[in-house]
């Protein structure tokens, strides 16, 4: 790509925040001891809740199944290590509002001794549904982040006949290195997990997007795919959000995906790095997904870097693995771009956990945030051409519907805008607040709706009985009527007197 | 360790380190060239007049904020009213008495921007407003236009008597120097039925460096024009505003100029003169009253150079882009709603794009 071409072929959207990947991308993969005590919450994926089947006090092993997959979409929940079922109950949820949500809490007994698995013998001449099987039985999710269970998506992508799959090595939020790790170090189970992928949903070709600031990343995954024409290794330019999926289709294929479609309806599906790496294992080695690669960084960590870590450990015992400079001032799963800010560190690792970031105070520091000046910096960020200060303008009001005819609905609350507002106007915060009243009012609006309808039935079946009834009494009279007119011809006086006290 | 780390926030965790007194005082660097080289042309008479009316537009807005409870400190430093100051004040004829820089920058501040709400809110650009409302107000004042004079030069006013000649007028020793803008002076000849030819106003190599009578940091065309360049290096203004309003004015000058060049200035004394570069990229390019998207922006632009040519042309002002800017700025907020850019996955239109299969 010469330079010419990357100033004429660059998106026109994007931010460059300041990437804070190194030094904790080029520090070597160090494991996490097993602790003492896991907790492995019920809900680590979109969709159903696990639902428990383990009493307390039962004994499991490493990648026993400890909670069953619910309903259609949803993800089963195996132990991430070998010990005794302690409890199942509440824990602090991975989430702003701090609120309680289920677990399972294991005391590991130190051993940490696998289940029996069982490894598919020769995958590539097994059916494509025995994949997806076998990913959705290891509960494999998008590791992404987005969590949403892989073997749906594998199901939907084969009904759609997709005919690409891409493999997400974006990561292009800052401070993260998880994926960039897993393809340093393992990039066969990458590509070998990519290829099982193409064979569960029926692709004839895998694009990896790297973005080019994991040049180790780039170098390690072109050695593994090379005996695979059928995956090919493309870098991307360094630009968030380039991992986020809309905007990896249009920079590698050129699709634009409709606004009212999905990806695979255009023919392409989305995978994370690490989630093929989980197929890779679930597939290769039938183990399930216990354990996965977590980035801890930020300036308050002493020895920032990259973790194997098994899910469910508490955030706390990793910051004490990895040694804390000072109590951090704020504590984000995920990256500084689109995490999630957590109240505490009593809170366990999931599933799509990519990072822990804790932030000293000045990375930590919000300033203040003072009127639009209508720069335009936002529109110019938005990856989806959006006009965020227009949208925010309405929303400030109040006028939700008018922030909804400049397409709200389509953000997808990367936070370029956000980001680049010389103002620091919280436009995210904005876009949440409007959509979560939309969807609320949209909830209202179906159920009076409903509680309407069902009134106007029942109004309609009251009437319609009254009338039967009135009809039914109206017959009667006249049958009794016309009876005793028949039986007490000669008798009229009396007939007369029986109407008298009838009205 | 047990703490908790205070009230959840929105994402993003991160920000940019840029904010709207940095924006400030970038464009007033890009300016500063102009300005100086107005300081030199036209001596200490500018300088101070400048003073004035950037210190009256700092203190309308400390006015209106104090009056509306609000500390005022920390919004006058974001430079925006020092801005509205200083672009009204280039505007100006330089030797233009005191109160002329205090009633514009007063006016600027308090009815063109804080009387809508503040930074962001106003329909029209402020220092526009104030130079409109000058120039129908003290129609004899804004035109009273200097030859070049250069700051320590033979005969030109030191330190003290340039304050004199700005609290108190212009002395009669110093009054030949008083003189006419080319575009005046090609309006009031061709009013008096002398063409372009006799008049003989072609003088573009004056122009050039903006050795010539006219506002005081509105001549040095050049300057002030690698000023906007060096804004849109920078990314703070796009190419769009200035390059579309400086073909709007020249597309139609140049077409007239062919059709009949006795009646019509041709293209370059339309550019060089007057306020046509510093509209096309200090003034039309305010973000709060220009659209904000490419297509509206190029609308936009046009329109202010159009409006700038037809004023000037056939209108009763010699100068027109302080008018046409106004009448852009009040059609912002339609193009806004017409012009949107296209969304990922939608037409232009809005409707979400057919899949493919």
């Amino acid at each position: 790509m010469g330079f010419l071409d990357r100033f004429l072929k660059a998106p026109s959207w994007g931010v460059h925040p300041e990437d804070h990947k190194r030094p904790a991308a080029d520090a070597p993969l160090r494991i996490f001891p097993t602790p003492e005590r896991v907790f492995m919450p019920l809900h680590q994926h979109v969709g159903g809740v696990a639902r428990p089947i383990v009493l307390v006090g039962q004994k499991v092993l490493k990648g026993e199944l400890i909670a069953e997959a619910q309903g259609n979409i949803s993800a089963p929940i195996h132990a991430p290590v070998s010990g005794t079922i302690a409890a199942v109950g509440d824990v602090t949820a991975p989430h702003p509002s701090g609120m309680p949500f289920k677990a399972i809490t294991i005391e590991s007994d130190g051993a940490n001794r696998w289940i029996d698995c069982e490894p598919l013998a020769d995958p590539f001449s097994a059916a494509p549904e025995e994949i997806t099987k076998r990913t959705a039985a290891a509960g494999v999710v998008g590791l992404g982040g987005a969590t949403f269970p892989a073997a749906p998506k594998f199901a939907l992508g084969k009904r759609l006949k997709v005919s690409t799959l891409i493999v997400n090595g974006g990561e292009c939020e800052p401070y993260l290195s998880s994926d960039d790790r897993i393809m340093r170090d393992y990039p066969e189970m990458v590509v070998d997990g990519a290829r099982l992928v193409m064979h569960a949903i029926g692709a004839s070709e895998a694009l990896v997007g790297i973005e080019e600031n994991k040049p180790e990343a780039i170098a390690a995954m072109r050695k593994a795919a090379a005996a695979f024409p059928e995956v090919k290794i493309r870098p991307l330019p360094a630009l968030y959000p380039m991992g986020s999926d809309r905007q990896l289709i249009k920079v590698l294929t050129g699709i634009e995906v409709p606004s009212d479609a999905r990806a695979a309806e255009t023919g392409v599906l989305v995978h994370n790095v690490s989630t093929c790496a989980a197929v890779h294992k679930a597939i290769r080695l039938g183990q399930p997904l216990v354990e996965r690669i977590i980035t801890i960084n930020g300036g308050a960590i002493a020895n920032p870097g990259n973790l194997y870590a098994p899910l469910g450990t508490m955030i706390g015992d990793l910051f004490t693995f990895v040694g804390l400079k000072e109590a951090p001032s704020r504590i984000i799963l995920g990256g500084p771009m689109m995490g999630t800010p957590l109240l505490h560190d009593r809170i366990p690792i999931v599933k799509g956990a990519s990072g822990i970031l804790a932030f000293n105070a000045a990375e930590a520091f919000v300033p203040e945030a003072g009127p639009c000046i209508r720069c335009g910096n936002c529109t110019k960020a938005c990856p989806m051409g959006l006009l965020p200060l227009e949208m925010a303008a309405r929303i400030r009001v109040g006028d939700l519907e008018g922030a909804e005819a400049f397409a709200l609905s389509d953000c997808i609350s990367c936070g370029c805008c956000a980001y680049v507002c010389p103002s620091h106007i919280p436009l995210v915060q904005y876009f949440s607040h409007a959509k979560g009243e939309l969807t609320a009012a949209e909830r209202t609006k179906l159920r009076t709706d409903a509680t309407k309808r069902l009134a106007e039935a029942k109004a309609a079946r009251v009437e319609r009985e009254n009338r039967e009834k009135a009809e039914a009494a109206a017959k009667r009279k006249a049958e009794r009527e016309a009876a005793k007119a028949a039986t007490a011809q000669p008798a009229s006086v009396a007939v007369e007197k029986t109407e008298g006290a009838s009205a | 360790m047990s703490q908790a780390f205070g009230m959840p926030v929105a994402a993003p965790h991160t920000t940019t380190t840029n904010s709207p007194g940095r924006i400030m005082s970038l464009v007033m660097m890009a300016l500063a060239p102009a300005t100086l080289y107005g300081f030199w042309l036209y001596g200490w008479p500018a300088f101070y007049l400048w003073l004035i009316t950037i210190l009256a537009a700092m203190l309308g807005e400390a006015f209106c904020l104090r009056w509306q409870n609000r500390s005022a400190a920390p919004i006058l430093q974001d430079g925006s009213a020092i801005l509205t100051g200083w672009l009204l004040a280039v505007s100006l004829p330089p030797w233009a008495p005191w109160w002329i820089g205090v009633f514009g920058g007063l006016f600027a501040t308090t009815l063109g921007k804080q009387a809508f709400g503040g930074l962001g809110q106003n329909l029209f650009n402020p220092a526009m407003v104030a130079r409109v409302a000058l120039l129908i107000s003290f129609p004899v004042q804004m035109t009273a236009w200097v030859g070049p004079l250069p700051m320590f030069s033979v005969g030109a006013p030191g330190p003290i008597e340039g304050l004199l000649i700005v609290l108190r007028g212009i002395p009669p020793a110093l009054d030949a120097v008083t003189s006419a803008t080319t575009l005046g002076f090609a309006k009031t000849e061709l009013s008096r039925g002398v063409d372009l030819f006799q008049s003989a106003v072609h003088t573009p190599a004056l122009s050039f460096f903006g050795n010539r009578p006219g506002s005081l940091g509105e001549t040095a065309a050049w300057l002030i024009a690698a000023g906007g360049v060096a804004m849109m290096a920078l990314r703070l203004i796009t190419w769009h505003i200035p390059l579309a309003m400086l073909a709007g004015i020249a597309i139609p000058a140049a077409i007239m100029h062919a059709v009949d060049p006795a009646r019509y200035l041709d293209m370059g004394a339309h550019l060089l003169s007057g306020g046509a570069m510093l509209g096309a990229f200090f003034i039309a390019t305010d973000y709060v009253t220009s659209p904000n998207a490419p297509r509206g922006q190029l609308i936009f632009g046009f329109g202010c150079g159009v409006l700038t040519y037809i004023i000037r042309t056939w209108a009763g002002y010699p100068e027109g882009v302080a008018f046409a800017v106004l009448l852009m700025n009040s059609m912002t907020p339609i193009i806004d709603t017409y012009f949107k850019p296209r969304i990922y996955g939608r037409d232009s239109k809005g409707k979400p794009l057919q899949t493919a299969n």
